[in-house]
């Protein structure tokens, strides 16, 4: 099956692009497809760990079982301002 | 009606929030006895750096979707609360508002509370970026993985909220 994966921001620096077509087996998770484009973008793999990840636009699981034609967004931390610095 | 919750590339002004507002709680027959509002602007340093300007980008769909889960959340925790959140993308100059938020209850006690739980929320789970431009390179601002269901954070918000 066929999924659109999408980088945002650092991630997408990284990958060099926002958006890749993974051809991956049926009952692959998101976590799966993580595996996949980090083989295809070795350099995404700084940060593995520390992504969270949306699902045909909404919040989603590492652990979800993806389907053919999802749409799979990998999110790198968001600008939520630190302990010693806030907005 | 103006749309309470938004992501645009367009500068942002407080009144269509508040405006959103007024005329869904006189829709719901009570109107509000108080609305809080909270506008984030750029500074011109950040740890000491000039930055020059900024660049927001976000997950566009999820983020209106975040929004919706903060409005709910903030319903939850102070009935009849009504919330709007609009979010700028794209490049932001020093002085720029590049996020508004607005609340509005019967009382100002839960308007300025729910204003605050609202961008520190925003902050938390919003899937918005923030690239940061100084006069001698750039740097992505990283702060919480972005994830809802994720309490530790939700009751650090309402901490704050509520301090």
């Amino acid at each position: 099956m066929r999924v659109t994966v999408q980088f945002f921001a650092r991630l997408r620096e990284l990958a060099g692009c926002s958006s890749w077509t993974c051809e991956i087996a049926d009952g692959a998770t998101v976590a799966d497809v993580w595996q996949a484009a980090e083989q295809q973008f070795p350099a995404i793999a700084a940060m593995a760990g520390r992504v969270s990840c949306a699902v045909n636009a909404d919040f989603g699981r590492m652990n979800a079982v993806v389907h053919d034609g999802d749409e799979v967004a990998f999110l790198p931390p968001v600008s939520g301002g630190s302990a010693t610095e806030r907005d | 009606m103006s749309a309470l919750l938004a992501i645009s590339s367009a500068p942002l002004a407080l009144e269509p929030l508040v405006t959103a507002l007024e005329e869904r709680q006189q829709a719901r027959g009570e109107g509000c006895g108080a609305i809080c509002t909270f506008l984030g602007v750029v500074r011109r340093t950040h740890q000491g750096r000039e930055v020059r300007h900024l660049d927001y980008e976000a997950h566009e769909a999820l983020a209106l979707r975040a929004f919706g889960i903060i409005a709910d959340e903030a319903a939850d925790a102070w009935p009849d609360t009504l919330l709007a959140i609009h979010h700028r993308i794209g490049r932001i100059e020093i002085g720029e508002a590049s996020v508004v938020v607005a609340a509005a209850s019967a009382h100002r006690d839960a308007s300025f509370r729910a204003c605050r739980y609202a961008i520190e929320r925003v902050k938390q789970i919003a899937p918005i970026w923030k690239h940061e431009f100084f006069a001698d390179g750039a740097a992505w601002v990283e702060g919480p993985v972005a994830d809802p269901a994720d309490e530790t954070l939700r009751r650090e918000a309402m901490e704050r909220a509520c301090a």
